[in-house]
């Protein structure tokens, strides 16, 4: 038995400590909005955050998780108005949508440690997320956008 | 499980038990498929088949068409809204059932189907005239209720107004008597210059759930007592299964069968990680005495004899060949395009769930009445018996379009195998949604052009090489005319440049390497070898490609608008600021025309010594008729270059002894943002029918960026993917 934070609430699960992360989150917690994509992290469509830090959760086995903060694209704001949500919307980033919880979460941990990015910023952090509608100009101008509005606010 | 209680003129409540556990009802056509919605308002209001207007204010559109990303949701709400002057906030989308009689593509006859860029162009009308039968029946509403004539109210951000008395109503409220308004069978429609909606960028519909992870796609669908299956298939094309050993599979945790279906063997299991390991565990022994064992060498040797032949004829203006021999100067190019995966963010999948009057399918796919009647064939049902639930498609590019239905009926097969007992969900890993097939076909393309002495093209002979697409599918008919697939020489036979004697011929070889549509079809391979090829000749013939192409185009007046647009955005006539010491920078040009719609697009690239390049921005111009959502066409453009980008650049699917060589995106690389150039998009200001644009952002891009490393570097690409090596100083 494992005991597992995700989203502020506490889930005690049963599955094998070496089940990825993912399908705990999918299958066993119903957490869906963190979704498969390739399996072996090379996409990123499956990122969570791990004590605020992004990580691929199709390869991190759930033994990992146990004990730390795990935060899902369900539990990034309360009414899916964090900063890079409220910028993706505006901007009309998502097309089909699928990659697009995974690149939120990897676009709001670059922007926790990193109130300004760059280009180059933004090419080192979201280059592992891929997007096959080739949303990635407006990923670009989304995280700028949220990068302005969390300085104001903050 | 239903009460059925009747409501009145043509629906009826059904109520039950639903899926989450909690109570649903249900508005259900009499004869006809399954609306759903929670908590329906008794007194819908249901005009035609496209709207519903609760009493709660809601106004539902029905679309028939399948969103995957292209914005249809959007752009068929923002059809009926504009005639119905409703308010863009109460207006909600939801996906439509299968049924060819109400919810056909009216460009494809009897068949509902989302494919080629033909969402809008076909609904235009249809949508409009939904919104507008709607609001005349609210008018009429309206007008026996106050006593007062129909022509006295106005309608704007749904409310009816009665401008002299200052009466007025929500269209929830007129909703219940609305539906007892006789359905008029005449509707006035807009002129366009009254237009609020059509032309301007309204909120996507799908945006918010998008961001917060409440967007529902087949993936995320869990029933009661559901199993997930994964399938062991076959190494190779034309495989089949000669024997299995389940044990170890049935040992692993959570694994609840193992089953032989026609495609493989599934193992299926509480969850999707218990399946795949049950996978894992599985010995299979294949029977490949019938399987392909080519490679893709063999099979490009082969197209390069074939070429060598004259194929059936496309297209034949005077005579090519005369005028060949007669030319002053002839060139000749060969190009090969390579077998290309969809390769969409969420690997195939279904749901299917047998029930005591048919089947429940949950599925974002693009061939709803095909898929229908194929479903229905396997598991013995009558196609109306096959309930489809709409689901967003996590991309699909035309993948869930399959003709023969794959993935949906490997579901059913999983489904029968296991006598109905539970419902299943098939989830394909991205290992097989890479590599169990269907890819846009390999093909080998010979030019050979002849120039007079002033530089202007005489003759034009463009040879295609490659398997049809269309043989063998419910298409083939319609399709395949004297032995030519149309898809194959799209953009080739229909080129528009003023060329006396032109000839296209075709070979069709048939592998049974299965082949399917991709975003933007034959256009992927003809815009690229007609576009650099004739942007060879200019160069030969020591004219400016924009000029030349200017000069070839006079009865063209839609390619000319959007190439000139594109050129002068992109300043063509200024030189192009220099690169860094030791880069080289380029600029080069292409248009084409898919689907009714018209695309130039201008790439700039920056090629370093080793070869290695950017695309560093690409100016893109669409004239793709009236633009009902501008911000959308602009997004589609912008994703479009990025596909066809991640074709150039990087996609190549390759076979070894006849096995896919690929596996993941690690061997299968597609676009990264570091690799996403500018992209600056155009609208043509147009007042003609709204044509698609899903796949028209996709053929240029990769001719121009070609024709760009041409002039930075003075080297042809004619093999996709593009190679650096072959660029190097």
């Amino acid at each position: 038995m494992i005991t597992l934070k995700v989203n502020g609430k506490s889930f005690r699960i049963k599955d094998d400590p070496d089940t990825p992360l993912l399908w705990v989150l999918r299958d066993s917690l119903g957490l869906t909005g963190t979704k498969y994509g390739c399996g072996i992290s090379a996409c990123g469509a499956c990122t969570v955050h791990l004590d605020g830090q992004a990580v691929r959760s199709c390869v991190t086995p759930v033994s990992r998780a146990a004990g730390k903060r795990i935060t899902t694209i369900e539990g990034l704001s309360r009414k899916g108005d964090h900063p890079v949500q409220k910028a993706w919307v505006k901007l009309e980033v998502a097309q089909c949508g699928y990659c697009q919880s995974g690149q939120i979460m990897a676009a709001a941990a670059l922007l926790a440690t990193n109130r300004n990015p760059t280009d180059a910023d933004i090419d080192s952090a979201m280059s592992g997320n891929l997007c096959r509608c080739a949303t990635y100009q407006r990923v670009r101008d989304a995280i700028k956008a949220a990068a302005r509005t969390s300085g104001k606010e903050a | 499980m239903e009460t059925v209680i009747n409501t009145g003129r043509r629906s009826f409540l059904r109520a039950g038990a639903a899926v989450g556990g909690g109570l649903v009802i249900e508005m259900v056509l009499p004869g006809a498929g399954r609306l759903a919605e929670a908590a329906a308002p008794a007194k819908a209001f249901e005009p035609n088949a496209f709207v519903r207007i609760g009493a709660d204010n809601t106004v539902t559109v029905i679309a028939k068409h399948l969103e995957m990303g292209q914005g249809t949701y959007t752009g068929l709400a923002t059809l009926v809204a504009e005639e119905l002057d409703a308010a863009w906030s109460q207006v909600k989308v939801e996906g439509a059932p299968a049924d060819a009689k109400r919810y056909n593509n009216l460009l494809w006859g009897p068949t509902q189907g989302t494919g080629g860029s033909s969402a809008i162009a076909n609904s235009f009308e249809q949508m409009r005239k939904a919104g507008a039968t709607a609001r005349a029946m609210l008018v009429t509403a309206a007008a026996q209720q106050w006593k007062v004539k129909p022509e006295s109210l106005s309608v704007a951000e749904g409310v009816v107004l009665h401008k002299t008395s200052g009466r007025k109503a929500t269209f929830g409220a007129l909703a219940g008597k609305a539906a007892r308004v006789p359905v008029p069978t005449e509707v006035a429609l807009k002129e366009p210059k009254d237009f609020i909606y059509i032309g301007r960028s309204f909120p996507r519909k799908d945006s918010k759930s998008k961001v917060n992870g409440t967007a529902t796609f087949t993936q995320d669908v869990k029933l009661p007592g559901m199993l997930t299956a994964v399938v062991a298939h076959p190494p190779r094309f034309g495989a089949k299964v000669k024997s299995f050993d389940g044990a170890a599979a049935r040992r692993v945790q959570g694994v609840k069968e193992v089953v032989e279906i026609p495609t493989g063997i599934a193992v299926l299991a509480k969850d999707f990680w218990s399946a795949k390991r049950g996978r894992d565990a599985l010995k299979v022994e294949w029977d490949e005495s019938a399987a392909f064992k080519l490679g893709t060498d063999a099979i490009l040797s082969q197209f390069r004899d074939l070429a060598k032949t004259p194929g059936l004829f496309a297209r034949k203006d005077g005579d090519a060949e005369k005028a060949l021999t007669g030319a002053p100067r002839t060139l000749e190019a060969e190009f090969v395009f390579p077998y290309l995966a969809h390769a969409a963010m969420e690997p195939l999948n279904c749901v299917i769930r047998l029930s005591k009057d048919g089947c429940d399918v949950w599925n974002g796919e693009q061939f709803q009445t095909v898929d229908q009647a194929n479903l229905a064939r396997v598991l013995g049902l009558k196609p109306e018996q096959v309930k489809l639930h709409m689901l967003f498609a996590g991309g699909s590019f035309g993948r869930r379009a399959n003709p023969q239905s794959d993935y949906l009926l490997e579901t059913a097969h999983i489904v029968k195998a296991i006598g109905g007992r539970a419902a299943v969900k098939l989830v394909w890993t991205r290992e097989d949604d890479m590599q169990a097939g269907y890819y846009r076909p390999l093909f080998h393309h010979t030019l050979r052009a002849g120039l007079d002495d002033k530089g202007n093209i005489a003759a034009w002979h463009h040879r295609l090489v490659g398997q049809s697409i269309m043989a063998g599918s419910p298409f083939e008919s319609g399709m395949v005319k004297e032995g030519v697939d149309v898809t194959s020489v799209e953009g080739a036979a229909n080129l528009p440049y003023a060329i006396p004697n032109l000839t296209v011929d075709l070979h069709s070889p048939p592998l049974p390497v299965p082949v399917q549509w991709w975003r933007s079809v034959g256009s992927t391979h003809t815009a690229f070898s007609t576009e650099t090829f004739l942007d060879e000749l200019a160069h030969a013939a020591g004219r400016d490609p924009v000029e030349y192409r200017r000069g070839l185009l006079a009865k063209h007046p839609r390619h000319l608008g959007v190439l000139d647009l594109a050129a002068a955005k992109a300043n063509w006539d200024k030189p192009l600021p220099a690169g860094k010491p030791g880069e080289r920078r380029g600029r080069g040009i292409a248009v084409h025309e898919s689907f009714h719609s018209f695309v130039a697009e201008v790439a700039e690239v920056t090629v370093r010594n080793d070869g290695s390049f950017s695309v560093d921005r690409v100016v893109c111009a669409v004239d793709c008729g009236i633009a009902v959502n501008p911000d959308i066409i602009r997004a589609q453009m912008e994703g479009g270059i990025g596909f066809g980008l991640a074709a150039a650049l990087h996609g190549e699917i390759t076979l070894k002894e006849g096995r896919v060589e690929q596996s993941n995106f690690h061997d299968y690389p597609i676009l990264r943002i570091d690799e996403m150039p500018r992209v600056e998009v155009h609208i043509v200001p147009s007042a003609a029918a709204p044509t698609g644009v899903g796949e028209p952002g996709v053929p240029p891009v990769a001719p121009a960026v070609a024709n760009a490393l041409f002039a930075a570097t003075g080297k042809r690409i004619r093999r996709l993917p593009m190679r650096a090596q072959e660029l190097k100083v």
